[in-house]
């Protein structure tokens, strides 16, 4: 006996169902397999993994991986583990973020709302710079960096990140508030704003969403960089990357496998935790626009 | 005729000076010119409604006179003050705007006195005009929430009170009844009107709704194309339409048309076969002898009844309104509108004779589309 229809219709598990999980799961499989075999080489000790049963649990669990790459690790000739590497990270990425995003949301809504004549032919330029490949900038930057004598330093360094983020956070930002209704920026000229209290106070409460997707943009390209920090920072302020890549590329002695898996994971926590705590977010900024009064 | 359409509401008045005069602009956005050597004054108090379909460069004019669009000609006068170059927030505007334009971010309190605060305004002052702009518009109850928790009334509202808070010499609205649904719009048609009887301030308002324009404004200036069709009180306008465009425009639902032929010896004029008499049309010394014209004429002023200048007609459909009916039928093959009493009752294929008002109609040149 069939039943009879009424309220909401019972849910069927179908075979295109099933074949999809069956799908996602294998994704996820073979994306986390890589993980997974970082994570329990770092926790063997080298015999073990000269056994070379990649896949295999470790038998006993051994910690001294972690704080040797952490802190001891050779990096060429210093033996101080990524810690420094670490601290150089954070000094690079922090104020290339700040000022890169800040300088971009400004340059945004200068290009959206106050289109100056040429406005057009600079959003084009910038949608340029945003595709050219940066190794072709390189040589030339480099010279002007060492006319400017920053070359090898701290500002150098964040200059150039500054300068490569802001042609795309530019364009996010313009479109972002393209998007936004024309209307509230008249009402704001007419409430006595100026270009700067206009921006301070209107446009960038609202800016919250695009921000938080500018700002995990540069922070996982900022702190994944490897070649700009190679040549532009200097030796002293060698970002975590460059560092790593010392650690795992030895030229002498035994390649400590435990240790250089642990020290990728380290260096890659940042933009871990970065995407897990704002992947939210992250999704809302690009769906953006959604902002109504 | 400066006083004629101060009697409605007999509000402080309607002075001789100029509030806004707008001198010759001309606008364009790169080819396109949108203005051209257009000239409004705009009398001090004055209610003025700038009313035409999409397109007509009625917003346009309106931000040119805010400031939010730079001209390519011409002057703007606002107070005796030129301020053709002058930022927005130096003219002693405020603006209300169709989509609200309230900042998001900001509680209603903080969106009124946002303009006073960028003026740098004292808080005991800011705090007493934002209280008494707020028990005018009796929003008193939402100064903490924020725009995303206020219905569309509410918003439109705060977004007045905004422009009162600054005290604003002349208020400026951009269609700001057109998101709102049919009632509210009634309800703030009428604030808005209360308001400016209690405030006299002068008052320029955008719109494509004739009803609004009708019932709000001291003169009604019609535009087409970025051309003034006609600038008159709105009696006038929907008495004595200049042109076939403003005839046509105003009323709902509109007025009709036949196509006619003048006959000077018989002051007829010839719609097909039949023959209308209209020796007692206001301008009838103007007309030419064979001269092709449009004879106009309103719903309402077509009576029932049977005379020696009436046709015999079918009726083809009927519309209850309510307040009144309105019955369709055709004259030499031209569909006819007559606007009855809600009680009226005819029914479909009625024979009915009808007879036109001919002192309430419109004649219009054929060519030209002008009023005769």
């Amino acid at each position: 006996m069939s039943t009879i229809p009424k309220g909401p219709r019972p849910k069927h598990l179908t075979v295109g169902r099933i074949g999809l999980y069956c799908f996602i799961i294998m994704c996820a499989l073979f994306f986390l397999m890589p993980l997974y075999v970082m994570i329990i080489t770092s926790l063997k000790d080298m015999d073990e993994i000269r056994a070379a049963n990649i896949l295999n649990l470790p038998k006993e669990l051994s910690f001294y991986a972690w704080p040797k790459a952490w802190s001891q690790a050779c990096t060429g000739f210093v033996c101080e583990g990524l810690k420094p590497g670490f601290v150089n990270s954070v000094k690079i990425t922090v104020p290339s973020v700040i000022v890169s995003v800040a300088l971009s949301a400004l340059n945004g809504y200068a290009l959206a709302f106050w289109r100056f004549r040429g406005a057009y032919f600079f959003f084009g330029l910038c949608m340029f710079g945003a595709f050219i490949p940066y190794q072709v900038m390189v040589y030339p930057l480099l010279k002007i960096e060492d006319f400017l004598g920053i070359y090898s330093s701290l500002p150098g360094i964040i200059l150039v990140h500054t300068i490569f983020g802001m042609p795309i956070l530019t364009l996010i930002f313009r479109n972002f508030y393209a998007s936004l209704p024309i209307d509230l920026f008249k009402a704001a000229r007419i409430d006595g704003g100026n270009f700067i209290k206009i921006f301070f106070y209107v446009i960038i409460p609202m800016s919250t969403p695009i921000t938080i997707v500018a700002v995990i943009l540069q922070v996982t390209g900022i702190w994944n960089d490897f070649l700009l920090g190679l040549v532009f920072a200097g030796r002293d302020n060698q970002p975590m990357t460059v560092q790593l890549n010392n650690i795992v590329q030895v030229d002498y002695g035994v390649a400590e496998y435990n240790v250089d898996m642990s020290a990728t994971i380290l260096t890659s926590l940042v933009p871990l935790f970065v995407y897990f705590i704002s992947g939210r977010w992250f999704v809302r900024g690009i769906a953006a626009g959604a902002i109504k009064g | 005729m400066v006083c004629a359409w101060n009697s409605s509401w007999g509000n402080k008045g309607v002075s001789m000076k100029n509030s806004v005069e707008v001198k010759n602009i001309s606008f364009s956005y790169g080819k396109t010119e949108i203005l051209n050597d257009l000239s409004l004054d705009i009398k001090e108090g004055e209610f003025m409604v700038l009313l035409g379909p999409s397109g007509c460069g009625k917003t346009t004019l309106l931000n040119c006179i805010a400031g939010l669009l730079d001209l390519t000609d011409g002057q703007i006068w606002i107070e005796d003050d030129n301020v053709t170059w002058k930022e927005p927030k130096d003219r002693h505007i405020g603006m209300v705007f169709q989509s609200y334009a309230l900042y998001p971010s900001m509680t209603v309190e903080k969106n009124l006195s946002f303009g006073l605060r960028m003026m740098g305004t004292a808080k005991d002052l800011i705090n007493e005009k934002i209280k008494k702009a707020a028990n005018l518009l009796q929003i008193n109850e939402l100064l903490k929430r924020k725009p995303s928790q206020l219905s569309g009334g509410q918003r439109q509202r705060v977004a007045i009170g905004r422009a009162l808070v600054r005290d604003a010499k002349v208020f400026l609205f951009d269609e700001p009844l057109s998101n709102l649904d049919a009632k509210l719009r009634a309800e703030l048609r009428y604030e808005i009107k209360k308001l400016h009887r209690d405030l006299s301030n002068t008052m320029i308002y955008v719109t494509h709704d004739q009803i609004e324009a009708m019932t709000l404004a001291d003169r009604i200036s019609v535009m087409k194309d970025g051309l003034i069709q006609q600038l008159d009180t709105p009696k006038q306008i929907y008495n004595k339409p200049a042109n076939l465009f403003v005839a046509g425009f105003i009323g709902s639902p509109s007025m009709n048309f036949l196509k006619a032929k003048f006959d000077k010896s018989n002051q007829n004029i010839i719609v097909g076969k039949k023959q209308i008499d209209i020796s007692k049309y206001e301008n009838i010394s103007n007309f030419i002898n064979d001269q092709e014209v449009l004879f106009g004429i309103r719903p309402e002023n077509i009576n029932i009844e049977k005379n020696a200048n009436s046709f015999q007609c079918k009726v083809e459909l009927v519309e209850p309104m309510g307040a009144d009916t309105l019955v369709w039928t055709s004259v030499e093959g031209n569909p006819i509108s007559i606007r009855l009493e809600g009680s009226s009752n005819y029914n479909l294929n009625d024979e009915i004779n009808i007879s036109f008002d001919i002192k309430k109609s419109s004649i219009f040149d054929s060519k030209s589309e002008e009023r005769i």
